[in-house]
């Protein structure tokens, strides 16, 4: 087995679980917080290979990702809070008016 | 054959015969004046309308005067206006042709024409119409006067067009009455039936001979088959059918007596439904070698005949029962017309004299309508409610009397002769149809005693607040007139002058014997008709008239109740062409509706319906599109390994 097995595994189970918690959770909160694990395995994936290859380009993508995310936290976080205040519900499945 | 077939083969017109385009010009010039000139000639329209009719009479006596002093083979002259349809190999010349035919019609029509004109005066006195019912009078003429002086099938079918056109204006003149606007309709609807047949018969000339001319086709008929003339005559005689109501085209002639009276007795009597047997005896040269088409109009005939008559015995209605009668006597016409050379001149015979007594028996109707105007101001037409007016209108009793007795054939009188000579030769020709033929005047015996006896004699039935009260003048002397043509109108006869007269158009015919002596003939039709004059006089003369038609009852009442429907005619058209035509136009319109709209529109619902199932899928949950993202990842994921292995 290859060093580098056990944290592409660690990656992929981290990814599934974010994923589920993504199609399965109602709370924008715990979705959000499912897409930020789903990133954080992606970036798990980036850097082990980055190791393997021995050079920095996995991990320089990775610090993208990161950067990105942040941004997307902010901006999200931003647009929870405001359809909890109008709404009053954290609930996806309520904010469905852009349906036929 | 065992004559000869008479050839058109007419010369130039010079001196009063250049005159002949007049004829026709008079009074087109009186309908184009009255109908342009608007109310301007309201006061003096009827008076122009009049005048130019008699010019026309008086060039036609003139223009028989010089025809007479001609010998008999130098009878026939074209005058050439101009060319109408050069086309192709299609030449049609406004060309006329005048020929000893041509010239007793020219006189029928102008001269009863101008009669009936003058009576219209009194007529029509009081409808604020007047002016154009004269100008439809004049136009009329002028159509009936193209038709019978038209030398080729498109100048005859030129007039033969204006004239039915003419007849329904004229029907429908009083277009207020649904009833009269429906007649209008339906005589017109008809008469198209008949028209297709004339136009179809045009085109089969004109590819069989090249021509549609007379001169052209009566000398190229010998050459033709036999099959092809009788098609043409086939055709011809539909034509026929429709514009002198014969059976199965009569329906429309019983409602065309919607019209004012002066019309009944001008075009639906005297004149334009006589135009079929014009037709006929002018394509003579096409019968004579059609014996197929000829032993048809024979048939036609005696139905129609028969028909006419049984109809004429049922109606209460005075104007119907004369309507009846003519579609009968245009039967013995027709009959006299498919005999052959034998018949042509005795059709004609019957036809001139059937004008003069139809039209004076018309105008009689007329002026007992007048008389029997109600406070409503409407002319009472049920001869149930008249009875006892030969005091009140002694000058109208008296001439629709002369008429009366020279329709039913009484000797000495005109129609005596000419339906005498009529039977004559059926008897000689087919023992069956003159046994019929015969039959029918026993029927017209009886028919016109009836209406004879209703209107004149027995007790007054009048209606409340009806005067009846003779006629003016202007109506009565036509009447006079006519009833003096009635009369001596037999002289035509005399030393056999019409047939040998009519002999350059119509050929000379072989004379058949009659199974049994002329004079004995001559009998045997006087006995038939006394037998339905009795049977009339048993029926109606001796005890009172009900006022309102008793119920049919005993053997015979299913007679009574279909002679009074019109032997069902109406009901026949109308489970034979109008049902099935109606389901044709319905299947047509569900078709155009179901199938071709549904083949058009069908395309476009179909991707409406996929839209429609499409935008379910817009379900507005996050979590859904989450999953078709994810799925879609899978699937890219799935596809590059599958790539990347393969």
């Amino acid at each position: 087995m290859d060093s580098v097995t056990p944290y592409v595994v660690l990656s992929a189970i981290l990814f599934t679980i974010g994923c589920v918690g993504v199609l399965v959770r109602r709370n924008a909160i715990v979705v959000f917080m499912c897409v930020e694990l789903m990133l954080n395995a992606a970036n798990l994936a980036l850097v082990a290979f980055a190791h393997q290859h021995g050079n920095l380009d996995g991990q320089v993508a990775a610090f993208f990702v990161m950067v990105v995310a942040a941004a997307e936290v902010v901006i999200g976080l931003a647009i929870i809070m405001t359809i909890y205040r109008t709404r009053r519900s954290a609930s996806v499945d309520d904010a469905s008016l852009l349906r036929w | 054959m065992t004559h000869d077939i008479p050839v058109v083969a007419p010369a130039e017109a010079d001196g009063v015969l250049s005159l002949l385009w007049l004829v026709i010009a008079l009074p087109a010039l009186g309908a184009a004046v009255l109908l342009l000139g608007g109310r301007l000639t309201d006061r003096w329209g009827h008076l122009l309308a009049t005048a130019l009719p008699i010019g026309s009479f008086g060039i036609s006596v003139a223009m028989l005067v010089e025809l007479l002093g001609r010998p008999a083979d130098d009878r026939q002259v074209v005058q050439h206006l101009y060319t109408w349809v050069d086309t192709g190999s299609l030449h049609v010349g406004a060309d006329l042709l005048y020929d000893p035919l041509s010239s007793l019609f020219l006189l029928l029509i102008t001269g009863v024409g101008s009669l009936i004109h003058l009576y219209s005066i009194g007529y029509m006195a009081h409808d604020p119409r007047r002016r154009r019912f004269f100008a439809y009078l004049n136009l009329f003429l002028a159509a009936m006067l193209t038709l019978v002086l038209a030398e080729s099938y498109l100048v005859l079918f030129l007039g033969w067009e204006g004239v039915g056109l003419a007849s329904y204006l004229l029907i429908g003149f009083w277009q207020h009455k649904p009833s009269a606007a429906a007649a209008a309709k339906k005589a017109f609807v008809i008469n198209r039936v008949g028209d297709m047949g004339l136009s179809l018969a045009i085109m089969l000339a004109f590819v069989t001979f090249g021509s549609v001319s007379f001169t052209v086709i009566s000398a190229g008929a010998g050459e033709a088959s036999e099959t092809t003339l009788t098609i043409l005559g086939l055709l011809l005689l539909l034509g026929a059918c429709g514009k002198s109501a014969q059976v199965p085209l009569q329906a429309w002639l019983l409602d065309a007596m919607e019209g004012p009276t002066p019309v009944s007795a001008l075009i639906h009597a005297a004149t334009m439904v006589t135009a079929g047997v014009y037709l006929v005896v002018r394509s003579n040269f096409v019968f004579e070698l059609a014996e197929v088409a000829q032993t048809v109009v024979v048939v036609v005939a005696v139905v129609t005949l028969l028909w006419g008559a049984v109809i004429g015995c049922a109606k209460d209605d005075i104007k119907k029962v004369l309507a009846g009668s003519t579609m009968s006597q245009i039967g013995y016409m027709m009959l006299g017309a498919g005999l052959g050379a034998a018949g042509y001149a005795f059709a004609i015979f019957h036809l001139l004299t059937h004008g003069f007594f139809k039209a004076n028996m018309f105008l009689g109707a007329g002026s007992v309508m007048h008389a029997m105007t109600g406070p409503d101001g409407e002319g009472d037409v049920d001869m149930r409610h008249y009875g006892a007016l030969r005091r009140a209108l002694p000058v109208t009793f008296l001439t629709f009397a002369m008429g009366y007795l020279a329709i039913i054939g009484f000797p000495g009188f005109s129609g005596f002769w000419s339906k005498d000579k009529l039977i004559e030769t059926a008897l000689a020709d087919n023992l069956v149809v003159g046994v019929l033929a015969l039959l029918g005047a026993g029927i017209t015996g009886f028919y016109m005693t009836r209406l004879m006896l209703l209107t004149w004699f027995g007790q007054r039935r009048w209606r409340e607040g009806v005067h009846p009260h003779e006629s003016p003048l202007v109506m009565t002397v036509p009447l006079v007139v006519l009833a003096a043509a009635s009369v001596f109108g037999g002289a035509m006869l005399l030393g056999g002058w019409v047939t040998s007269y009519l002999e350059p158009v119509t050929g000379h015919a072989v004379h058949h014997e009659p199974p049994i002596p002329v004079w004995a003939v001559s009998v045997l039709t006087v006995a038939v008709v006394a037998v339905g004059v009795v049977g009339a006089w048993l029926l109606f003369g001796r005890r009172p008239v009900p006022e309102t038609p008793p119920e049919p009852r005993g053997a015979g009442g299913w007679a009574v109740t279909a002679a009074r429907h019109d032997l069902y005619g109406d009901a026949i058209n109308d489970t034979l062409v109008v049902g099935p035509g109606a389901a044709v136009t319905r299947t047509l319109v569900d078709t155009d509706r179901y199938v071709v709209d549904g083949l058009l529109t069908g395309g476009p619902l179909g991707v409406a319906a996929l839209a429609e199932a499409g935008r379910r899928l817009q379900n507005g949950y996050v979590r859904s599109y989450a999953l078709s993202v994810a799925g879609g990842a899978v699937v890219v994921c799935l596809a590059l390994l599958a790539v990347t292995v393969a």
